[in-house]
């Protein structure tokens, strides 16, 4: 199995495997068992890469999509997706369904890198189709959803904290061979529901905190809350009125709101020409920030002096929904917008280490090494590939939290796509 | 026989006979005489023959043997010949002896005459001889008397050369006697000239006799009235009231004197030096502080006529009276004239800074042509002075800056050029009426850009005029037509077009910003036509005008036409995310603010909908007054009627109905997966070629791109997923005609339509009759 290659993971229960280069694809299939009841054909992805070798000479990915494995019993989008944050052994990724016509779910995708094998479960989110999702830094069985409750005739989007089941927290041992059908609930914890704010478009965690308190961003306010030793009940300690487009205001380090005290810090004007959809901060330097929007372009910006974007990427041909920063190195700046493409870029000369790894002073001892460390050619700033995998609108990616040189973009079709950073790249970095 | 063979061998005496056997003949002739003159054999023999002369059968030959001849000739010969060779012989005998006859007769006149003569000479040379004895006798006797006179003479001649001494001497003593009375004379009478002569002739004299006291108290006076007569002269030359050239009269006189030459021509320039600068001065004046009263011709005619005019005289007259100082006293003069010329330099330099506001070029190259011409005299009497460099210097510097002026004026010509489009574009809305078309707003940016050009180059051509008296340096000659003209002025200027056209992309407001789009659409236009003719035009223009002699390396025609093709497609690209974010505007504005939970049934197309399709055939008018139509792809050319029928019953028909039917859940995806897989993935924002479909394909995309992500964010009720199939279809019935492939625009309805119907809880779709019916009413 080549090392870079994407693993591909259908939410329509769906496992995909597929090497890159165009040789061959193969499609590793869990298909539901009312559309297929056939037991080979489900069964656990493990087995299916067993199955490699015999359906491996599918010539083309055309075909392989044919397959009437790649059939799919519901219609369902999916927007949310978030690494699951407290966990720093596995990989795991936690995705969130949408559809308005069945139970939503939440898929916890754990990817063993060793084996290239992907190993899921479901929990079901009855409350609605989930629009955000964000895991708890501190707990890995709690997780804040953002989701629409559809009635008659009205949409109102809450968010929700909640617990998983305990034993799937730190991964799964069994993989039930229907999903769907003895599917795990996921126990509430409290709504972050405030009748003065309405609709909520995000959760956010305060990161490295010890997982109480909760930012939320509805209707234009941002509303902190505490959750309470149990995490049971969430009180809303502070709003603050913001107006104009939400993502116009940018909210900064843990720190400088921890004291229950607002202050807008700075207010970039006009950063992007139409909507701004999503924004990051540089983990490493946190004065730097990107963020990304409809103008499908992805800026950077120093928050000491916002009149100007420190870099602009237009690598997009559309909108750009959402933009990432690698937690290590911060350099990895990932991408995933509605023209379908993923992009990683290197952003060498804003991010930590511009002139590639520091030496450490005690190596410094062979000047001979020093020297050639100098001599290095630092990376410009580039595209390092675009990931053209999936068919429909990006809109969310994230770096996995337990191993820097992964991540996974989620498009609207329901597809999750696992990629690695190329391996010369990453040698580049560390070495 | 002796006279015939005398005259014989004269030439025309062989009147007959063989022409070839003339040689021959004349050669036994030759023989005979020489024997007759008793010549030796071998002599003869020497020059006259070859082996043919021994010969004993030729019958020319000098031992010709008649017997020899006759045996050969009768053993030989057969009867007729031998008759024939004897009437022949018979015959040339006769001829021979005709012709010795005649000769004999001849000569013995002449010999006759000859014999006459002598004798008469006989007689007349003894008569001379006698005369001659007589003047020999008389000659002796003069001889005689003539010594003695001379003997007679000899002392007094000798008196009278001594005498002659004497008096010689006497009238030098008397003209040294003399010589401080007549020189003081002559200072009073001002004859400086005369008296420097004086002094000059009686110096030697003074200075050899100086021992003697007599003539030492001469010379001491003569030393005085010498000092005195230098004193004058120094004051004459001092007061400078006078010219020129009787200062020079003065110095030369001093130089005569013997005054040192190095102090006087420190004085010299001094004085000159005072000259110049009252010139300077008034020049100077003329500048003023206040605005120039004189233009600049008359200006650097006064400087030429009188700073350069004196500088002249002052050199040529220091060269003349200094010549002998050598290579110092012309080191001198050269600095001088450096630091006079530099400060003149100075002078014109500001008044040319003045002028360089100025739109007139003529008057501005005739003043500098004078300017160069004036120093070009100097210059070539001071060429270590460099004058003439620098001038031409100052020349190249004006006429840099002045290509910087016409750059900018060009610029700034482009720049309210601009604006009056703007305003043109803006009037028609405010007035009500129709304004120019955008063609006609494109000729006349396009004329109004080119003319200047035109009379920029026309003006900047002046420079290299034939009678303009620098236009043959080498600077004017290569470098200032190929760098400054064609690269500095003429691609300088395209290129700040196109970045000023570029400009117009990078507004920092983004949302078309002030920028018109009717603008961009006539800039790109305008950069393309650029590309296609204009730029090959405007360079051939100059290089036609200015022949480029310099091998520096130019900018090629292609890489211009390249950045303005790069310009023009920026520009049309700009334009359609301008358009596209316009009709995107309204389509977002139209899906967010709806509640499509809880609309009506529709009975309508939505008006916002109408607005788009309106717009949009705006945009389509609009881009079809400056671009061709453009290439579409294929299709059945039928009306729209057909193709979407065939979208909307068909297609939708089995897009939706399976899914929204328990039997067959899996279908939907199924189908668009697959769809999805036969349909290439559409860049949105892509680059767009110059023709009027390919621009209207990338507005419609972006515009139904914007459509597809905002209905994905909404909840849709039945009737407003209902709302939705009906908007698509009015799109798509009114849509399609714009665009180069119409399945484009089915793709992205369809993609709408199915997301609205996933976005719908209760997705029942409305009869594509109905829907059509609706669309066809509205």
């Amino acid at each position: 199995m080549e090392d870079d290659a994407p693993v591909i993971y259908g939410l329509e229960f769906q496992v995909g495997l597929e090497e890159t280069g165009g040789r061959c694809r193969l499609w590793l299939t869990r298909t539901c068992k009312r559309a297929h009841t056939d037991g080979k054909d489900s069964g656990l992805p493990g087995q299916g890469l067993g199955r490699r070798d015999q359906l491996g000479g599918w010539p083309s990915k055309a075909e392989g999509r044919h397959g009437p494995q790649r059939a799919s019993a519901r219609p369902a989008g999916a927007r949310a997706l978030t690494p699951q944050t407290a966990e720093t052994d596995a990989i795991r990724f936690l995705v969130g369904t949408q559809s308005l016509k069945y139970d939503n779910q939440i898929h916890i995708i754990d990817f063993d890198d060793e084996n290239n094998i992907i190993n899921k479960n479901v929990l079901l989110h009855q409350a609605g189709e989930i629009w955000h999702i964000s895991a708890s830094p501190a707990d890995k069985g709690v997780l804040a959803t953002c989701y629409n409750k559809t009635s008659d005739s009205r949409v109102q989007a809450c968010a929700a904290v909640w617990r998983m089941p305990k034993e799937l927290e730190s991964g799964s041992h069994e993989s039930p061979d229907d999903p769907a059908s003895n599917a795990q609930t996921l126990e509430l914890l409290c709504h972050l529901d405030n009748g003065a704010h309405g609709n909520v478009a995000c959760v956010v965690w305060e990161p490295m905190g010890d997982g109480k308190k909760v930012i939320s961003l509805a209707d234009s306010h941002i509303l902190l809350w505490d959750l309470q030793a149990s995490s049971s009940q969430a009180v809303h300690i502070h709003a603050v009125g913001l107006s104009g487009s939400f993502l116009r205001f940018i909210f900064s380090t843990p720190c400088l709101y921890s004291d229950g005290l607002y202050c807008q810090i700075y207010c970039i004007e006009n950063a992007h020409g139409q909507l701004v959809r999503d924004l990051d901060f540089n983990p490493n330097k946190q004065y730097y920030l990107a963020s990304c929007g409809d103008d499908c372009k992805v800026k950077f910006w120093d928050t000491r002096n916002v009149t100007e974007p420190v870099k602009t990427l237009e690598e997009h041909s559309h909108w750009v929904w959402s933009v990432r920063y690698n937690h290590s190195h911060d350099q990895l700046v990932l991408t995933g917008s509605s023209d379908s493409r993923v992009i990683l870029s290197n952003m060498v000369s804003i991010s930590s280490e511009p002139f590639g790894h520091l030496v450490d002073d005690d190596d410094v001892s062979d000047p001979e090494e020093h020297h050639a460390e100098k001599s290095k050619e630092p990376l410009q700033d580039n595209v390092i590939a675009t990931y053209e995998e999936q068919e429909d609108s990006v809109y969310a990616v994230d770096w996995a939290s337990a191993d820097p040189w992964l991540f996974a973009s989620l498009s609207y079709d329901g597809r999750l796509v696992i990629n690695r950073v190329p391996r010369a790249l990453k040698y580049h970095i560390l070495l | 026989m002796a006279a015939a063979a005398a005259v014989g061998p004269g030439p025309g005496d062989s009147p007959e006979g063989p022409e070839a056997d003339a040689p021959g003949r004349r050669r036994k002739t030759h023989g005979m005489l020489k024997l007759y003159y008793g010549l030796s054999e071998g002599e003869a023999a020497g020059y006259s023959a070859g082996p043919d002369s021994l010969d004993p059968t030729d019958l020319n030959g000098a031992h010709f043997d008649p017997e020899v001849y006759l045996d050969k000739l009768r053993r030989e010969c057969p009867l007729a010949q031998l008759m024939d060779s004897e009437t022949d012989m018979v015959r040339q005998i006769r001829a021979l002896d005709s012709d010795m006859q005649t000769l004999v007769y001849e000569n013995y006149n002449k010999f006759i005459s000859a014999t006459d003569t002598i004798r008469k000479m006989k007689n007349d040379f003894r008569k001379m001889e006698d005369e001659m004895d007589r003047l020999a006798t008389n000659m002796a006797v003069i001889t005689n008397f003539s010594a003695r006179i001379s003997a007679t003479l000899q002392d007094r001649h000798e008196r009278i050369t001594k005498l002659a001494g004497v008096h010689a001497l006497l009238r030098k003593l008397q003209f040294l006697f003399e010589l401080p009375s007549r020189l003081t004379k002559c200072v009073e009478l001002g004859a400086y000239g005369q008296a420097v002569r004086y002094q000059g002739r009686a110096r030697a004299v003074l200075q050899q006799y100086q021992h003697l006291p007599s003539f030492r108290a001469i010379q001491d006076d003569c030393q005085v009235i010498t000092a005195r007569l230098a004193q004058q002269l120094r004051q004459r030359f001092r007061e400078g009231c006078s010219g020129a050239p009787e200062q020079a009269e003065c110095v030369e006189l001093l130089l005569a004197l013997g005054e040192p030459a190095e102090e006087l021509c420190e004085e010299f320039l001094a004085h000159a030096r005072g000259r110049l600068e009252e010139e300077l001065r008034s020049l100077e004046t003329d500048l003023g502080p206040s605005p120039p009263a004189p233009d600049v011709l008359e200006f650097t005619d006064r400087g030429g006529n009188g700073f350069v005019g004196g500088l002249c005289q002052v050199a040529a007259t220091y060269q003349e009276l200094f010549a002998a100082q050598g290579p110092a006293g012309a080191e001198k003069l050269a600095a001088f004239a450096r630091e006079l010329g530099g400060r003149y330099f100075v002078l014109v330099e500001r008044r040319l800074a003045q002028e360089q506001g100025g739109s007139d070029n003529s008057l501005l190259v005739r003043a500098l042509d004078r300017f160069h011409r004036r120093l070009q005299a100097p210059g070539a009497l001071l060429a270590a002075a460099g004058l003439s460099e620098l001038a031409t210097e100052i020349v190249e510097r004006v006429a840099r800056e002045r290509l910087s002026h016409h750059l900018q004026g060009l610029r700034a010509a482009f720049l309210s050029c601009l604006t009056d489009v703007r305003q043109a574009l803006a009037a028609p809305r405010l007035a009500g009426k129709e304004g120019p078309s955008l063609a006609e707003l494109l000729a006349n940016v396009a004329s109004s850009i080119l003319s200047p050009i035109k009379a920029s180059l026309a003006s900047v051509h002046l420079f290299t005029a034939k009678e303009v008296s620098f236009s043959n340096k080498p600077y004017f000659r290569g470098e200032f037509c190929s760098q400054g003209v064609r690269e500095g002025l003429i691609v300088g200027f395209i290129r700040s077009m196109c970045q000023t056209a570029q400009s117009f992309c990078d507004s920092p407001g983004e949302k078309g910003g002030a920028t018109p789009p009717a603008l961009l659409l006539l800039l790109s236009r305008l950069c393309l036509d650029y590309e296609t003719a204009t730029i090959s035009y405007i360079l051939t223009l100059t290089d036609e005008q200015f022949l480029v002699q310099d091998q520096s390396p130019v900018t090629p025609v292609s890489t211009l036409c390249a950045e303005a093709r790069e310009t023009a497609r920026r520009l049309l690209t700009h334009y359609v995310k301008v358009q596209g974010l316009v009709i995107s505007q309204m389509l977002r504005k139209s899906v967010e603010t709806r509640d499509w939970l809880s609309t009506l049934e529709p009975r309508n197309v939505r008006a916002v909908m109408k607005r788009v399709v309106e717009d949009t055939t705006a945009i389509d008018v609009q881009v079809g007054l400056l671009y061709e139509e453009g290439v579409r792809k294929a299709q059945s050319s039928d009306s729209s009627k057909r193709t979407f029928s065939v979208y909307s019953s068909s297609r939708q028909q089995s897009r939706y109905a399976p899914s929204y039917t328990p039997s067959a859940p899996m279908d939907t995806n199924l189908l668009s997966n697959i769809q999805k897989l036969f349909s290439e993935r559409i860049d949105v924002f892509s680059p767009v070629e110059f023709n009027k479909v390919s621009v209207l394909t990338g507005i419609i995309k972006i515009s139904l791109k914007t459509l597809l992500e905002c209905v994905r964010l909404r909840t849709f009720g039945r009737f407003g997923l209902q709302q939705v199939q009906v908007d698509c279809h009015f799109l798509q019935l009114y849509l399609w005609r714009f665009v180069a492939d119409e399945e484009l625009v089915h793709l992205l309805l369809d993609e709408v339509v199915a997301s609205a119907a996933l976005r719908c809880p209760d997705p029942v779709p409305m009869e594509p009759s109905v829907v059509e019916v609706i669309c066809e009413r509205g």
